[in-house]
């Protein structure tokens, strides 16, 4: 399943989608920075709460399909414009981290 | 690529937003050199994580990468408050991370042990009050 199909399948609130066709792979979730970046996969679905800078650096060298974005944290503008820069994926969803991944894996 | 590419880099200390640059552009040139993508990200991993390890605890420092054909090589160095005891912040799970670093995601303490894991060498020397070099190197296989 593409990021896109991903994205309209869990109705998921799209915050950039520079590259739509990326295929999701698998799954990873977790918020601290160094642990994901030790452990995630390549073309994974990201789901944390954090929305600084940073997490685009993360998903961009683990090659990430899409960061997604749970519990409805709120994005800064320049985090959104970064991601566009890097052609990550962004999506957001107001639903906790828990059932995010439930659905993702549901589907892929 | 006949002979070594070597790519510099300041890593401001200041703007801790953009740490990470330096490690994006990295994965761009390696990519563009057509190394595998396995390389490629264990380069990246262990530059990130010493990139955000300067910024964080060093105010900042230099990144220097030297690229071969069968090695990557990149060597860290800052002029911050050094680490005291190198064994026992190579644990997993060890940090000095004030709490307004950990608010954004660091300070789990798997930074120098994901440098380690994923280099075929690495080598700390670093001073109290005088600065940190990490040197890594990454075999191209
Ligand atoms: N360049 C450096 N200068 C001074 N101290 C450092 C430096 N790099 C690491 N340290 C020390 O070593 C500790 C462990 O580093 P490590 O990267 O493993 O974890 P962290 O940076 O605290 O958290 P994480 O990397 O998981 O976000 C740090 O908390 C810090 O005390
Ligand atoms: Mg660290």
């Amino acid at each position: 399943m593409t990021v896109n199909e991903l994205a309209s399948a869990l109705k998921l609130r799209v915050v950039t989608m520079p590259e739509p066709d990326t295929v999701v792979e698998g799954g990873y979730a977790g918020d601290l920075l160094s642990w994901v970046m030790g452990n995630a996969t390549q073309g994974c679905a990201w789901m944390t709460i954090m929305t600084n800078r940073n997490i685009v650096a993360v998903a961009q060298l683990i090659d990430m399909a899409c960061v997604i974005i749970t519990e409805g944290s709120d994005i800064p503008e320049d985090v959104v414009q970064l991601a566009e820069k890097q052609g990550i994926n962004i999506l957001a969803t107001d639903q906790p981290t828990y059932e995010t991944c439930v659905r993702v894996s549901s589907l892929i | 690529m006949p002979e070594p590419l070597k790519f510099t880099y300041d890593i401001n200390g200041e703007n801790f937003a953009s740490a990470g640059e330096a490690s994006m552009q990295i994965k761009k040139e390696l990519r563009s050199l057509g190394f595998a993508p396995e390389t490629i990200r264990r380069v990246s991993i262990a530059m990130y994580e010493g990139e955000i390890n300067m910024v964080i605890h060093a105010g900042g420092g230099v990144a220097e990468v030297l690229v071969c054909p069968e090695k990557i090589e990149i060597t860290l160095t800052d002029h911050g408050p050094g680490i005291p005891d190198i064994d026992l912040a190579m644990q997993e799970g060890y940090s000095t991370a004030p709490d307004a670093i950990r608010s954004i995601g660091f300070g789990a303490g798997m930074g120098l042990p994901n440098m380690k894991k994923y280099t075929d060498e690495m080598i700390i020397e670093s001073e109290v009050q005088k600065g940190t070099k990490v040197f890594m190197r990454v075999d191209v296989k």
